[in-house]
């Protein structure tokens, strides 16, 4: 029943762009997988390779056990016969179809019988909490409703793999908050193997089993939330993910897991670093004193952000900025003298040269 | 535990390692390197695929669809220009008739008929055709100014009238000057201007330029008022009020702020007007005719009145040359194409001027002149029509002979009142017809334009598709004929000659329409956007379906509006097609001209009222459709 995709050495051009650069992924049975990256980076173009609504210049593609795109064999099913289900950013109800309508147009290219369609409708708007809209026209209902409409329609056609592409993007803040929750629950009852686009990192960690962050074409990184969020495999992940920024500084390294940033000295766990490295940690990895502790960076608040559960707080040493999040509201205030201890743990240190994070034996 | 990054350029997929919570890595199978006879099936399977997408094989018809119907026949123009021809030999008897030759741009450009055949008429052609566009821009800028800018009274009614004599043919108001101003030059009978004022008037007035250039404007002037009006609405009034907020004067707002925003839609006002009255034969074969005064489009006629068609077809090339100048000059002034593209009303709320006092004295003028260009020229039209002897003003002389009088009388050559006169009901359907189906192929050839071009945009083919579409905008109406019959005369592989028959009608109309259809479907499709298509796609439905379920159904409101301006436009019709009637395709438009030609001058005037209800009534059919309108067939 779960299907696992494998996308092996795909390349996809558009004319001297290169969009997919040589892409190889596995998405495992039953997966949230997200393709996380900035806008341009290829995300949506890879799944539009996957929907098979682009031509790839190259590679191949495995849905489940099914060969549906090949370059070198010439191979490429038509998207309705890859047996998956896409989500468009923008809805992509017709407007001159009602509900009901819109969400039988698959059935109907399936030939279902009338009682099966009006029974996979009822289910699949009752599980986007959508039941007795059947006869609304899309542009009677708000984004959110639509968005929810969208959704049921992939789901009265039961595919196999379900594809969405930024499908919260246009929902205000506060609505995407609740259909986050919506969506890894669809997932959880569906079980059907999900790729997700999205350049929103918050969505990324919170919804996906797996993140793939993509660069230029290129994969940077496949992990959990959890890896992708703790150990980046580059300067380009640890700088894309987190919310505010991860700190990366320059730093030298010694032995004894010594790194010299400046004249400020920290203790890593990487036993193997050795010459220039830069170090990154995150600002809920830094603890604030005010007042001196031992081994602790010197510096000035220089500006405090409260947002209700914690607050970001900017401090500077000489030109070079640190952020630190406190939890709750923070007595710091602008000007205030800060000592600042960085956990060990939270410090993961990268090649100067390479930008790769030198791995932790 | 660290991340994963893939350097690996192998076949195999690099597993993912991802943590103990049941997600195993699956491993791709190997990629086997292939033997070349594989690896031939496998791009040749990539090629079939390629040529069996819907827009590739869109493109590909429309492509050989116009290479047939505008490449080819251009083709045949020039070659018939530079060959001898049959009736060459007469006058050079070394001539080896199908041998090439400059003999024909020789004479018609160095020759003692140099002048006569071709410098006069292009003085002429482009005289009236300058004036005409000016004197259109000063009408229509300024209806387009006070619809939309201005608190005059009745706007809205106004912007609704301003487009009438749009749907009247050009030359309606040509016949009727020349009921109410001519003289005794032609026919003997006096005008209503002799009949009331007591005087004939002089023949600058009655005939010529002057008269071709005014109802030439009165009838072109709605091009600047759609165009105009449309950048009005455009532009945002924040950048005029920022202007203000700046110290700028109003006057120097208008100059340095709203004049240059609406300059391109000024500009290809300009083309479009210069390029049609440069083309245009009804206007100055009513008007310039009689006294001699010959322009390009009635050269053109002439010559293949007295079979001289190498001759023609140079003249109908000077034509194109000037069109084509034109365009680039105004691409060259404004930037790319942004002239030939509508400018999107996105409906700023505009600034509007206050009039104070002026108010109505503007809209008395707009008024009056509304009457002028509408109700004076029809009600001449109607009056001289219930004449029984033209000229004669009492009313005793009133009668309904040219209506229904019955045959054999001594009026109009012994022929039946016209509502009797079967020759003109079978010409009315052969008018309905056309204009139907040329609306019916139009629409279709811009849908499937629309697609091609949309869903393949950013390929060459694409880009072909569209070029080609933009090509017979540059050939001016009467031009477009005579190209027709270059190809048709003669059968042309499997295809038969098509000259005479009612189809080379269809064909040559649906031709000179396939940059208006191709502009619109293309912005249809737009609309639609290519997303609503792959949700069908991915649903599995064939393309037949996605086109009987998602795309006409979204595009026809665009479709009614383009079928009610191609039927409007080709009912009026005339340059393009009178080199190409015979009596039995003759339609309205180009009987009315033969009537005139004929002196039954009366007879063409009922003919024309006719014409002019028939497209009155189709404009109200099709409008109760689905919101279809004149200005969004216009794009607007």
């Amino acid at each position: 029943m779960e299907t696992a995709i494998i996308i092996g050495n795909l390349t996809k051009k558009f004319g001297d762009v290169v969009a997919v650069d040589d892409f190889s992924l596995t998405i495992d049975p039953g997966a949230f997988l997200t393709l996380l990256g900035p806008s341009g980076c290829g995300k949506t173009t890879l799944l539009r390779c996957i929907a098979g609504l682009e031509d790839p210049d190259g590679g191949q593609i495995y849905i489940g056990d099914r060969l549906v795109f090949s370059h070198a064999r010439g191979i490429s099913l038509s998207p309705g016969h890859r047996d998956l289900g896409l989500v468009f950013q923008n809805y992509a109800l017709w407007p001159h179809m009602t509900v009901y309508k819109n969400m039988t147009f698959a059935l109907e290219v399936q030939k279902l019988s009338k009682a099966e369609m009006d029974k996979r409708v009822k289910d699949s708007l009752a599980e986007v909490q959508m039941e007795g809209y059947e006869d609304r026209y899309p542009r009677e209902m708000s984004g959110g409703q639509q968005q929810r409409i969208a959704l049921a329609r992939m789901l009265a056609y039961r595919p196999k793999v379900f594809l969405m592409d930024e499908p919260l993007s246009n929902l205000d803040a506060r609505l995407r908050m609740d259909m986050r929750g919506e969506l890894k629950h669809l997932h959880h009852i569906a079980k059907a193997t999900t790729v997700y686009v999205t350049h929103d990192q918050v969505e990324a960690l919170t919804m996906s089993s797996a993140i793939a962050v993509m660069k230029e074409g290129v994969l940077q990184q496949l992990g959990t939330p959890d890896e992708v969020y703790h150990y980046p495999a580059n300067l380009f992940v640890a700088d894309f993910i987190g919310n505010p920024k991860v700190n990366l500084l320059d730093g030298i390294a010694k032995a004894g897991n010594r790194v010299e940033i400046g004249r400020f000295a920290i203790s890593t766990n990487t036993d193997n670093a050795s010459g220039p490295v830069v170090v990154a940690i995150r600002p809920e990895d830094i603890t604030i004193s005010t007042v001196p502790v031992p081994d602790a960076l010197e510096c000035i608040a220089y500006s405090v952000l409260p947002s209700g559960a914690d607050t970001t707080i900017v401090a500077k040493v000489g030109r070079v900025e640190i952020t630190v999040t406190e939890p709750g509201t923070s007595k710091v205030a602008i000007d205030d003298q800060l000592w600042l201890q960085f956990d060990s743990d939270g410090i993961n240190l990268y090649s100067k040269d390479s930008g790769n994070l030198i791995p932790n034996q | 535990m660290t991340g994963w990054t893939d350097s690996s350029k192998t076949d195999l997929p690099a597993p993912a390692t991802l943590p103990a919570d049941g997600m195993a890595a699956m491993a791709a199978p190997p990629v086997v390197p292939m033997p070349p006879a594989l690896r031939f099936v496998a791009s040749a399977r990539r090629f079939f695929r390629w040529l069996t997408r819907t827009e590739v094989i869109l493109s590909l018809i429309m492509l050989f669809l116009m290479f047939y119907m505008i490449i080819i026949p251009l083709y045949r123009m020039v070659m018939t220009t530079v060959t001898w021809q049959p009736r060459d030999v007469l006058s050079v008897p070394s001539a080896e008739v199908g041998g090439l030759t400059l003999y024909h741009y020789v004479r018609m450009l160095t020759g003692a008929l140099s002048r006569i055949y071709m410098f006069t008429p292009l003085q002429h052609s482009m005289v009236i055709a300058t004036g005409a566009t000016f004197l259109s821009l000063l009408i229509g800028g300024s209806l387009a100014w006070l619809v939309i800018r201005t608190d005059m009274p009745g706007r809205k009614l106004v912007n609704q009238l301003a487009l009438i004599p749009y749907i009247m043919p050009s030359w309606t108001l040509a016949q009727a000057w020349l009921v109410f101003f001519k003289n005794r030059l032609s026919g003997g009978t006096p005008g209503v201007f002799e009949y009331l004022v007591g005087k004939s008037p002089p023949n600058w007035l009655a005939y010529g330029p002057v008269p071709i250039m005014i109802c030439s404007a009165l009838h072109y002037y709605t091009f600047f008022f759609l165009f105009v009006s449309a950048a009005l609405m455009s532009i945002d009034s924040n950048l005029e009020e920022a202007g203000e907020l700046a110290g700028a004067t109003r006057r120097r707002i208008l100059r340095k702020i709203t004049f240059p925003l609406v300059l391109p839609a000024i500009l290809s006002g300009v083309i479009m007007t210069f390029s049609k009255v440069m083309g245009t034969f009804g206007g100055p074969n009513i008007l310039g005719t009689p006294v001699r005064y010959y322009v390009v489009a009635t050269m053109i006629r002439g010559s293949i009145g007295v079979g001289d068609k190498a001759d023609a077809f140079v003249l109908a090339i000077v034509l194109i040359l000037f069109s084509l100048i034109i365009i680039n000059l105004n691409q060259k002034l404004v930037g790319t194409r942004k002239s030939y593209e509508t400018i999107g009303g996105r409906g700023f709320v505009a600034q509007v001027s206050k009039l104070g006092n002026l108010k109505r004295v503007f809209l008395v003028c707009v008024i009056i002149f509304q009457i002028l260009v509408i109700v004076v020229p029809l009600g001449l039209l109607v009056w001289s029509s219930l004449m029984l002897q033209d000229g004669n003003y009492s009313l005793s002389n009133l009668s309904l002979q040219h209506w229904i009088g019955p045959r054999g009388t001594i009026y109009n050559h012994g022929e039946p009142g016209v509502l009797l006169n079967p020759k003109i009901w079978r010409t009315a359907w052969n008018s309905i017809r056309l204009a139907l189906s040329t609306a019916f192929f139009t629409a279709i050839f811009g849908i499937f334009i629309g697609y091609a071009v949309v869903k393949g945009r950013g390929t060459r083919l694409s880009k072909l598709v569209e070029q080609l579409a933009f090509i017979p905008y540059v050939i001016p109406g009467i031009a477009f004929g005579a190209v027709y019959i270059a190809m048709f005369v003669k059968p042309l592989g499997p295809i038969p000659a098509l000259y005479g028959t009612f189809m080379l009608l269809v064909v040559v109309s649906v031709a000179d329409k396939i940059p208006y259809s191709s502009r619109s479907g293309v912005s249809a499709m737009m609309q639609v956007g290519r997303e609503l298509e792959e949700a069908a796609q991915i649903s599995g439905a064939s393309v037949l379906r996605r086109f009987r379920a998602i795309i006409f159904p979204l595009t026809s409101a665009g479709f009614v509006s383009g079928f009610l301006l191609t039927f409007i436009t080709v009912m009026r019709e005339l340059s393009l097609i009178i080199l190409l009637v015979t009596p039995d395709t003759q339609v309205l438009a180009s009987q009315t001209m033969f009537y005139i030609e004929n002196g039954d001058g009366q007879m063409a005037n009922i003919v024309i009222l006719i014409l002019i209800s028939i497209v009155a009534v189709g404009n109200l059919i099709i409008s109760r459709f689905r919101g279809g309108s004149l200005k969004k067939g216009l794009g607007m």
